[in-house]
């Protein structure tokens, strides 16, 4: 075997510490931005109330509970956005779960009695929320429509549905267990909160340990690669939109547990709250980043924001100010990021 | 040079409609040989390839792998059968390790406190490695994604895929043309490691210097027919443009 004259290997790898120091620095900003404003609350309410902000366990468990919504929507949303999409419909997804759970939950009580009522209800709701899911998932993956249309069309649909369904009002529920799952605790931990933990746990195990997940981040990175390398991106992306569904639904069944009622709108606020946690958590919307960790961050950030100003008496107001700083500082620093990680050749 | 060719392509035909792309070609790879593909725009190179990965079907001829008639209804056939195209933009997912672009799609796992089925990792990480050094590339940041690195290392990453894979033929379209001075003499080595590891290589190329430092053979084709097969040692730069351009 000839041996070239000219023996130019691929330069030997040598780790640049300093920027990967910085990289992990940016990596956890939503955890930096959390860590920053619960400071800077702690420190607003000794100087004016002379009184802690953080170790107050009321205070924990309002944010946590403020949290619960927004964050199971963020959770779904991370894996959309990471593809490279959006769901815009999970809002009214919700709205619509919380008001079949609700007349389930009624329909059933009688024959079911409570408790079996509930789980009943949860998982029709949940299926419910799966269909407009599946409907996403066809529309993007069979006919190419862009998310952001598609979603929005479905967004219409849900929202219309909800509301047929619900007669215009809202629907109370008559259950008691359910009353118990959206308000009661064990050993202090609220439940709407335990089922929330768990279910983010699930889903961060889902996104950052399972083909799933990995390929959720290949074919938001360069789907043409994807598909190359074998990957089924339709059956990727409908089984994606089926899961950002169902996330909604829970978040609705968990809405509804809570305020022992199903409404339409019930979730009509928080789906812009839960784009903005998943780009506060790190995520780009251009796809292909992003973490389940660092949407937990950035749903807490909001939640901080919107109680702790509370707390300390703020206008309500200032919060859309807050949290839009926050998003604009956030998308900022990826962009940086961006440039610097991207903008690096060997020569 | 009596032994059975790793690829053998006889009367390879190909139209599109009326379109004749391909008529009558025919050529072969060895072992540990690299044959490079040169022609004008047009002249069919892209159109062979894509027969011989199995994007396209032929309308004529047949292709022996080792002496075996065999016909690809996809991609994915041939890569089963040790033929990997690697395509200019190399398709890598940038965000994701070496380790992940080299199992993208068939990721291997490992079973977590016994049950909890769970991506391997380590396992990716180690073969990252291995695989890399047989290229004679070095890595020491498995965990940083391939956008950290540079054009001829992610060369080098798309071209290790394929090793690891157990490619025997590789196809390489315009390798070195999107990199610099320095990267195209790496990816230059690259093909050497290749062709000394005994697998066939066929890359198209429009830079003569580039054939000429690596190529055994160049297959000129234009408007579809080869035009002329030169063993690099037996030929010069002007005979080669000459068969190009025609005359």
């Amino acid at each position: 075997m000839t041996s070239s004259p000219e023996h130019v290997a691929p330069e030997a790898d040598h780790a640049d510490k300093a920027r990967t120091v910085l990289q992990r620095v940016a990596d956890l900003r939503a955890w930096l931005f959390l860590a920053f404003l619960i400071l800077g609350f702690e420190i607003w309410s000794r100087v004016s109330f002379g009184g802690t902000f953080l170790f107050n366990p009321f205070n924990i468990q309002s944010i946590a509970v403020f949290a619960v919504a927004p964050l199971l929507l963020a959770t779904g949303q991370t894996f959309v956005i990471i593809s490279g999409g959006i769901d815009l419909s999970m809002g009214f997804i919700m709205g619509l779960a919380a008001v079949v759970a609700a007349h389930v939950i009624n329909w059933a009580t009688p024959g079911m009695g409570l408790g079996f009522a509930v789980i009943f209800g949860a998982l029709v709701a949940v299926l419910v929320a799966a269909i407009p899911g599946l409907v996403n998932g066809m529309l993007v993956a069979f006919l190419k429509v862009p998310p952001f249309i598609g979603t929005l069309g479905m967004f219409g649909v849900a929202r219309g549905v909800a509301f047929l369904l619900a007669g215009g009002t809202t629907v109370p529920v008559k259950n008691e267990v359910f009353a118990a799952l959206g308000n009661s605790r064990l050993y202090g931990v609220p439940y709407i909160i335990m089922v929330t933990a768990v279910f983010v746990v699930i889903m961060h195990y889902l996104l950052s340990q399972t083909k799933f997940g990995q390929h959720n981040y290949a074919i938001g990175a360069n789907a043409q690669a994807a598909r190359r390398a074998g990957i089924n991106i339709k059956w990727h992306l409908l089984r994606l939109y089926v899961l950002s569904g169902m996330c909604a639904g829970l978040a609705g069944v968990l809405y509804a547990a809570r305020f022992s009622a199903g409404a339409a709108q019930a979730g009509e606020p928080l789906l812009l709250d839960s784009v903005a946690a998943v780009v506060i958590g790190g995520a780009s919307l251009f796809g292909g980043s992003g973490t389940i960790l660092g949407t937990v961050a950035g749903a807490l950030v909001i939640a901080v924001i919107q109680y702790g100003l509370v707390f300390i008496n703020v206008a309500p107001f200032w919060q859309f100010i807050s949290v839009g700083v926050v998003i604009i500082i956030s998308v900022l620093i990826d962009q940086a990021q961006r440039r610097f990680s991207g903008g690096r050749q060997s020569e | 040079m009596t032994a059975t060719p790793l690829l053998e392509v006889r009367h390879l035909s190909k139209n599109f409609g009326p379109v004749q792309a391909l008529s009558d070609l025919s050529m072969m790879v060895r072992a540990g040989e690299v044959v490079a593909l040169a022609g004008d725009n047009g002249a069919g190179k892209t159109t062979l390839i894509k027969a011989i990965s199995g994007v396209y079907q032929p309308s004529g001829g047949e292709i022996l792998l080792k002496g075996k008639a065999v016909s690809f209804a996809s991609p994915q056939e041939a890569r089963d059968q040790g033929i990997e195209t690697i395509y200019q933009d190399l398709a890598l997912a940038d965000n994701l390790t070496i380790g992940a672009n080299i199992f993208l799609g068939r990721e291997p796992m490992r079973r977590a406190f016994g049950i909890l089925p769970v991506l391997d990792r380590a396992k990716m990480a180690e073969a990252a490695k291995s695989t890399m050094a047989l290229l004679d590339f070095h890595v020491s940041r498995l965990e940083a994604p391939v956008s950290n690195f540079s054009g001829g290392q992610r060369q080098a990453v798309a071209i290790g895929r394929a090793v690891y894979w157990n490619a025997q033929i590789l196809i390489m379209d315009e390798p070195t043309a999107a990199l610099g001075v320095p990267e195209q003499r790496k990816v230059i080595q690259l093909i050497h490691q290749l062709k000394a590891q005994g697998r066939g290589v066929i890359f198209i190329s429009h830079n003569l210097q580039d054939i000429f430092a690596v190529a055994d053979r160049i297959v000129v084709l234009r408007r579809g027919v080869r035009a002329g097969e030169r063993r690099i040692a037996e030929t010069t730069h002007d005979e080669v443009v000459k068969l190009m351009v025609g005359g």
